[in-house]
């Protein structure tokens, strides 16, 4: 579904991203953890080319991502809920879910805000639907980004750092939604420090350092025995 | 024995050239409503230009608002009406008071825009790319409405400014506010009455404006700290008065 060959990404001098390979099945759920500056959050970002590889390709579902592209393919198959969740302030909940299957599918009025109450019933929301973000709380305001990126049914949906942004008591939230969400054939990817959620939903889990992917298997294997003594440093700090 | 410049006999006589002075207002209106709309779209188009990728054209808008923002109108004006028609070019004052005062303050309607826009969050553009919008819909839907939001006081204030600077067009003869002014004073030696006059008719046209934008601001502070305190306290008070939640942040 989604395969890095060769990726390689400079922010001028940094080499943030060294010649990454990986391939994401159709339906996994892939957990991406590894210390801050590691690149998790630029790999995941090269999977819808909000960061262009500086070499190498990106593709989805057999398809290279280009700069030319990229609109497209985003709108048809990937989606993402990002760290400081990106809701539109100027419009209501309603309308931010609303916004990309009126405009960019061709939804009707009426049917893409039947859908949203839908998706909005699923992260339990329902009655928000004619608030501005501004007033609700962080975790509530993540689990509107998740209905807007459910709402256009693409086979993707990318995590970067979901939860980092929440206080403390509206994180488990946000989770729970996920892992409603991870028991559809949706494909997942998830950047992320709760250990917890990766050990119940992620088929796999990659640890990242400087820029490689330095560990993979699953979430057992980083639990009981990770192979190198960055992971288990990592680890022992994560996990309390 | 000399007569003060503002004894009532001499604002008796300039009252009975009530008329010069109302075609004078009149025309200030008129130019300044068309320069007025020439310089937000100058200044629209050039505001998201000087924010988009490309460097050739963020380099030429630069040059542009520069190039207008650091020379006196006055200047400016004189080029019109003196230089241009040498190169074929030739307007009749009201063409170059709209022009001139319009291309000059969308200089500085554009450096307006290329801060309001500049000021919303990298998040929404990447937002609205993630969700596959182009670079122009994301503008038109999700920026610039929100930029708009945040730029309305100054752009207000650029509108009490353009107002202001219509007055140069008199040393043109525009037929202006000013001009009129002017000539009163220097051809009936009204010069007391003809300039209180005309300093409280620019006034009246600009002190609403300015109390606007001054609203306008705070209005936008009120609300910028209004969320915090909803989201806290009461959110299901916010949902039983949607409507007072209508105009957003």
């Amino acid at each position: 579904m989604i395969r890095l060959v060769d990726v390689n990404k400079y922010f001028g001098d940094l080499h943030v991203l060294k010649n990454i390979n990986l391939e994401v099945k159709e339906g996994e759920k892939l957990v991406v953890i590894g210390p801050s500056g590691s690149g998790k959050s630029t790999m995941i970002r090269c999977m819808n080319f909000l960061e262009e590889p500086t070499s190498g390709h990106v593709y989805i579902d057999g398809v290279e991502l280009t700069h030319k592209n990229k609109t497209e393919m985003n709108r048809k198959n990937i989606a993402m809920v990002f760290q400081q969740f990106n809701l539109y302030p100027h419009m209501t909940v309603l309308e931010n879910v609303t916004l990309a299957p009126i405009r960019l599918q061709g939804l009707k009025k009426e049917e893409a805000q039947q859908q949203a109450f839908r998706y909005l019933d699923i992260v339990g929301l329902r009655e928000k639907a004619h608030v501005y973000p501004a007033t609700l709380s962080g975790g509530q305001q993540q689990r509107v980004a998740i209905a807007r990126a459910l709402a256009t049914h693409q086979k993707i949906i990318l995590f970067d750092e979901p939860t980092s942004a929440l206080d403390p008591e509206t994180v488990q939230e946000v989770l729970d939604v996920m892992i409603r969400l991870s028991r559809e054939n949706i494909t997942m990817v998830v950047v992320t420090h709760e250990m917890g959620f990766a050990r119940q939903v992620a088929d796999r889990v990659i640890f990242m350092d400087q820029g490689t992917i330095l560990e993979e298997g699953a979430p057992e294997h980083f639990f009981e025995n990770p192979t190198h003594e960055r992971t288990k440093a990592f680890l022992s700090k994560i996990l309390r | 024995m000399k007569t003060s410049p503002f004894s009532l006999d001499k604002w008796l006589r300039f009252f009975t050239n009530w008329e010069a002075m109302a075609e004078g207002f009149t025309r200030t209106l008129v130019i300044a409503l068309l320069s007025l709309t020439l310089a937000l779209a100058v200044g629209v188009v050039l505001g998201i230009l000087s924010s988009s990728n490309n460097k050739a054209l963020r380099r030429a808008v630069r040059c542009y608002v520069e190039l207008f923002q650091n020379i006196p109108l006055v200047i400016q004006i004189y080029f019109f009406y003196y230089v241009l028609p040498y190169a074929g070019v030739v307007m009749d004052q009201f063409a170059i008071g709209v022009l001139g005062v319009g291309l000059y303050t969308g200089a500085y309607i554009s450096e307006v825009v290329r801060t309001g826009i500049q000021s919303i969050p990298t998040g929404q553009m990447e937002a609205a790319k993630s969700q596959g919008f182009t670079y122009v819909q994301a503008m038109r839907l999700i920026i610039l409405p929100q930029a708009f939001r945040l730029i309305l006081p100054p752009l207000t204030n650029q509108a009490v400014n353009l107002i202001k600077n219509t007055s140069v067009l008199a040393i043109i003869a525009g037929g202006d506010l000013m001009y009129q002014a002017d000539s009163l004073a220097a051809s009936k030696l009204f010069y007391g009455p003809a300039y209180v006059t005309t300093g409280l008719l620019y006034f009246i046209l600009c002190f609403p404006l300015s109390t606007m934008a001054r609203k306008l601001e705070q209005r936008m502070h009120r609300k910028a700290a209004a969320p915090v305190a909803v989201s806290k306290k009461a959110p299901a008070q916010a949902l039983a008065a949607p409507q007072t939640q209508m105009g957003g942040i």
